[in-house]
């Protein structure tokens, strides 16, 4: 039986897909509800550990989500064998909140995207709403019976760029999440961020810079779809039907805009370039343009 | 020079490796909830604390080498930030009462051996790496002054 939408703030009614977010306290109200499973994800590899939504489990960006060799997400035998022992089946709601204004949940649901998982959904407000408004939490790992999710082929194409796809798009918005500082080229990593390792500084020609934070407000939840709209139709140009790609450093904050973009403000064709920065900065050849202009998108 | 582990590092790596990579994270969160509170002294003055600016997580530390050359780190960083508190009391709870020079022969790579390379992945320990380069450029800069 599908899981309704959760109608209970009148915000999401705004955005283009409602079904995409909810609230806190439709989550504590369904909790331990058949067919809901309630995925922590997480910066900070321990931060679950220390207590999280009971009855969540806990999927990792860095050592569930990705490849131990290659550089690259777990393909679809990966993801199949890690949503099994999880306990998460293919039609199962997946609830997704997370610390850091849900960045790292935000690249957690890209990524079920990317297979195809029909209804994922973030916690407006994420770890950090929930904790603050005193709700229930505790270190109780829960024991879900392993399912038998199905081996499904993760889609590159609709939701994803790689760097040829980057080239062949100019011309059209490219937008850049990252801060201003590493948008300009003063340098490679976020402030205060460890250096991840990109050979050159500077953006993408013709991007649009619009830091991903500014997509929520103080206390951690989306911005109303006025303001959103405000910041990426007025402030970087996109209009509707417009081919977007969005990237950063290595595609995990461009996931929270990603999200914006397509399931809050409705745009239907965006893809996250997830080489973003770390690959860009070190092609060889390729264009790159610093300060803080966007830059004329070369000839193709 | 050539590395030397102390004792007390060589006994916190074979805790470590006992461990199944579960409960090696277990083990990382016990460091992290024993990381000690700042002395007074620092905590009202945090102007004196260090930045490490590797770990993606606020944490500051400030090396102190007493009159008998004996190391004392000092560590601070959120609740919220578990991983970086278990790496920073690691590194407060080992070099406790250590020699400057016991310190400096810590290999640079230490935080690469504990085993937590498949739980916390290697991108996460290199915040452990930064904590230890500038431990020990701390204690240059005591010992030369």
């Amino acid at each position: 039986m599908p899981v309704e939408v959760d109608t209970s703030d009148s915000k999401f009614a705004e955005y283009a897909h409602p079904e995409r977010l909810i609230t806190t306290e439709w989550v504590e109200t369904n909790l331990g509800r058949d067919g809901i499973v309630v995925v922590e994800s997480d910066e900070d590899v321990l931060l679950y550990e220390t207590g999280h939504i009971p009855g969540a489990v806990k999927i990792d960006w860095h050592t569930d989500l990705n490849d131990p060799v290659t550089r690259d997400f777990v393909d679809g035998a990966g993801f199949a064998a890690l949503l099994s022992a999880k306990g998460i089946s293919r039609d199962d709601t997946v609830v997704i909140y997370g610390d850091k204004n849900n960045w790292w949940a935000a690249y957690a649901l890209w990524i079920f995207s990317l297979f195809g998982h029909a209804d994922v959904r973030l916690i407006d407000g994420g770890r950090d709403k929930w904790i603050a408004e005193g709700r229930p939490i505790t270190t109780e790992v829960p024991s879900r019976d392993a399912t038998d999710y199905p081996v499904v082929d993760r889609d590159d194409k609709t939701l994803r760029a790689f760097r040829d796809d980057v080239a062949k798009h100019f011309g059209n918005p490219l937008v850049d999440v990252r801060s201003p500082e590493e948008f300009s080229g003063e340098r490679t990593t976020a402030p205060a961020y460890p250096e991840e390792g990109a050979l050159r500084a500077g953006h993408i020609p013709s991007a649009q810079n619009v830091p991903w934070g500014k997509a929520v407000a103080e206390d951690g939840t989306f911005r109303s779809l006025s303001e959103l709209s405000a910041l990426y139709r007025d402030g970087a140009g996109l209009n509707d039907g417009d081919d977007v790609i969005a990237y950063c450093r290595i595609g995990e904050r461009s996931s929270h805009t990603w999200f914006v973009l397509q399931h809050l403000l409705g745009f239907e064709n965006v893809r996250n370039y997830d080489g973003s920065w770390t690959e860009w900065g070190s092609l060889v050849g390729v264009p790159i343009v610093t300060g803080s202009e966007p830059g004329e998108a070369p000839s193709r | 020079m050539t590395g030397v582990l102390p004792e007390s590092l060589v006994g916190i790596r074979e805790e470590f490796l006992a461990l199944d990579q579960q409960d090696r994270l277990m083990l990382l969160l016990e460091f992290a909830n024993d990381l000690p509170e700042l002395p007074s002294h620092y905590a009202e003055h945090p102007d004196l604390l260090e930045r490490v600016v590797e770990c993606q997580s606020p944490v500051y530390l400030f090396v102190e080498v007493d009159a008998d050359n004996a190391v004392h780190l000092f560590a601070t960083a959120p609740p919220e930030a578990p991983t970086t508190r278990g790496f920073a009391s690691i590194l407060v709870q080992g070099l406790e009462g250590l020699s400057a020079e016991e310190v400096l022969a810590i290999p640079a790579d230490f935080p690469q051996t504990l085993g937590l390379n498949e739980a916390v992945s290697p991108l996460r320990i290199r915040g452990m790496s930064g904590m230890l380069g500038r431990t020990k450029r701390q204690i240059r800069e005591r010992i030369a002054a």
